[in-house]
């Protein structure tokens, strides 16, 4: 039988996996009651929720004075943990929607939980240009709303193509993640008794598995998918135009698109494999979440990350090559200026530990992909901080240089930000199936007559 | 709560299969039996099952991709250019109808409506959301077996049952009443 044979070259990345009723046993376990570790987790992250908004209930409050922005660094954490966070998201999307389409027979298993960081990441950036603009009250002026004056936002402002970006990024993620759910809490409904039954039978929009729904719904699903991936490049190069879209040194540049883009990938692909290592093991997904699967999320780590210390070199030697003393200036100021140990810490994080991953061994160990992992997301929001901060602090004229320090409350919302992520990721492993149920079973040999005398 | 529809005059039977390619087989043998309007149920979208049992082709759902993403597009242009001429404001020298940056709003527009769409499409075709109560249905069917539903008026009756044991199926239900699903 061919499944054998396949399962012999070691070709299936589920080789552990039998059955279709072993698949639906084993993630729907995993929404049975949560254990003392996981509400002692939800604990944490609910504390760091208060934390965040009695940060921001201040700023309010007091005023934007109270976050260390001010002339000439205007932009600071806050943007630097947009973009990091909206970073993140894009992963989610990759393997969801990209590698769908490329048919990667390794996204089944983890695909369900990236696309979930890929929603409440972009949940949480969402948040930092609310809490940046200081008067929230205003926020709405951002939309195009017919308003006394039929004043109109400027379209040709590259932050209102944010808005428009990351509202469109936040829908059509959310609506893509929900939609590829409902067969899978359908079978949560029919495995739940009492109440969690209810909650199931309603999200589940009464899904039964008909020939009619499936038809439609792969095909919908191959739409969504195909219209998800140039959204995702498109709304981080939007994200890159707020920056090369100004005159400021360091950001004026073409590469700014694709070099966020593969940073975005590559730091999204290091939070999943940081979050599917403890989900991996306090929820016993060892079947499904193979090392093959980690190997192949390593790889594109390690392609990323050659992509991302490429665009480094670019940039200095593009400074270097231009001959423009501001641009010049600009980038002997990262590597040697004030905030030369931001710079450093990029570099190390995102070009050098990576370069571990070229060894097979590495890639094969979890442990040590989970500590890589660590060190590339600190690496990128790094990158983030060195290309705003410093750019910004040391611009065209000297006697406007100036430097920033991030204040107690703008460091307790990047901290409280992890905590919201947190929060609505802890949920979600506990309410939905944190493995596609339905998708797995695409990978899982079907059950054919005398299969069994086959296989054996 | 909507009542389920009933077909008059006929009954339904629900047969439970093990294995896909029974599942398959009997898809075919109720088509070439001269049934149309009969259900397979499935715990995945299983591919041979849609195109080879039922023969199902295309799906409307495209249209409503593309319609909609044309009418994003189309929406983006137009806003942008109608509020660029609705209060003429030149800024930094650039022209009122600035054309590349209006491709980025028409883009996240197309974007946006054309997913939109793609989802009001599928709740159309599909019928969902369904909350009718789940009477032709059987919760292994989410699990690891496959159904196939099908009514017949009673006439007829004999016949389907017999055509649907001869698959073997792990359980075979008969219903008085026969509804649409």
């Amino acid at each position: 039988m061919a499944t054998a044979e396949l399962r012999e070259r070691g070709a299936l990345p589920n080789p552990d996996v039998g059955t279709y009723a072993e698949v639906n046993q084993d993630i729907l376990k995993v929404l049975g009651r949560p254990g003392r570790g996981w509400w002692m987790l939800f604990g944490i992250a609910a504390a760091g929720v208060g934390l965040f908004l009695t940060c921001w209930f201040w700023q309010i409050y007091k005023g934007i004075g109270v976050s260390g922005l001010n002339a000439p660094v205007g932009w600071g954490v806050y943007i630097t943990t947009f973009v990091f966070w909206v970073g993140i998201a894009h992963s989610g999307t990759l393997i969801s929607a990209i590698l769908f389409l490329f048919r990667a027979p390794w996204r089944q298993a983890i695909y369900r939980a990236s696309e979930a960081m890929t929603v409440f990441a972009v949940m949480t950036a969402g948040l930092f240009p609310l809490i940046h603009v200081g008067r929230v009250w205003h926020a709405y002026w951002l939309v195009p709303y017919p308003n006394d004056r039929f004043l109109w936002p400027n379209f040709r402002s590259p932050l209102v193509w944010d808005v428009f970006a990351i509202t469109t990024y936040f829908t059509v993620s959310a609506v893509f993640f929900y939609l590829g759910t409902i067969p899978d809490l359908a079978a949560a409904r029919d495995h739940a008794r009492g109440l969690r039954r209810k909650f199931y039978q309603i999200i589940s929009l009464g899904w039964r598995g008909t020939d009619r729904e499936w038809h439609h719904f792969s095909k919908a699903y191959i739409y969504l998918a195909a219209l998800a991936t140039p959204l995702v490049l498109s709304v981080h190069s939007v994200v890159s135009w707020d920056f090369a879209m100004g005159i400021v040194p360091g950001w004026h540049t073409t590469i700014f698109a694709p070099y966020f883009v593969a940073g975005a990938i590559f730091s999204g692909v290091a939070l999943v494999i940081t979050l599917a290592v403890p989900m991996r093991k306090f929820f016993g997904l060892e079947k499904y979440l193979t090392v093959k699967h980690f190997e192949a999320m390593a790889k594109l780590c390690m392609l990323t990350s050659a992509i991302v210390l490429y665009a480094y070199m670019t940039e200095y030697f593009l400074a270097w090559y231009s001959g423009e003393p501001p641009e010049r200036g600009s980038f002997w100021n990262r590597v040697f200026g004030h905030y030369w140990w931001a710079n450093w810490i990029m570099l190390t994080c995102n070009g050098l530990i990576p370069l571990m991953l070229w060894f097979r061994r590495v890639r094969r160990s979890i442990s040590a992909l989970f500590v890589i992992s660590i060190f590339i997301n600190i690496g990128m929001w790094f990158e983030r901080f060195v290309i705003i901060v410093t750019s910004l602090s040391h611009e065209y004229e000297p006697w406007a240089w100036g430097l920033y320090r991030p204040s107690v409350i703008e460091m307790g919302i990047l901290i409280g930000s992890f905590c919201w992520f947190g929060f609505w990721f802890l949920l979600f492993t506990r309410l939905l199936p944190p493995v596609a149920i339905a998708e797995m079973k695409e990978v899982v040999p079907p059950p054919l007559r005398g299969s069994k005398e086959a296989a054996s | 709560m909507i009542g389920a529809r009933r077909r008059q005059g006929h009954r339904g039977f629900f047969a439970l299969f093990e294995h896909l390619d029974t599942t398959i087989d009997a898809c075919k043998a109720l088509r070439g039996a001269g049934h149309r309007k009969f259900r397979a149920y499935a715990p995945l979208p299983e591919h041979n099952l849609l195109e080879e049992g039922l023969a199902l082709k295309h799906s409307p759902v495209r249209v409503f991709t593309l319609a909609g993403g044309m009418t994003g597009a189309a929406t983006g242009f137009a806003f942008t250019t109608w509020t660029s001429l609705d209060w003429p404001l030149v800024t930094g020298g650039k022209p009122l109808m600035s054309i590349p940056a209006y491709v980025v709003i028409a883009f996240e527009c197309a974007i946006l409506f054309g997913a939109l769409s793609t989802v009001i499409g599928l709740f159309i075709n599909a019928g969902l959301p369904n909350f009718r109560p789940m009477v032709a249905y059987h919760p292994a069917c989410s699990d690891g077996s496959f159904g196939v539903y099908v009514t017949a008026p009673a006439a007829r009756a004999d016949a389907v049952r017999d055509l649907l044991s001869s698959f073997e199926p792990a359980e075979l239900r008969e219903d008085p009443e026969g509804f649409d699903v």
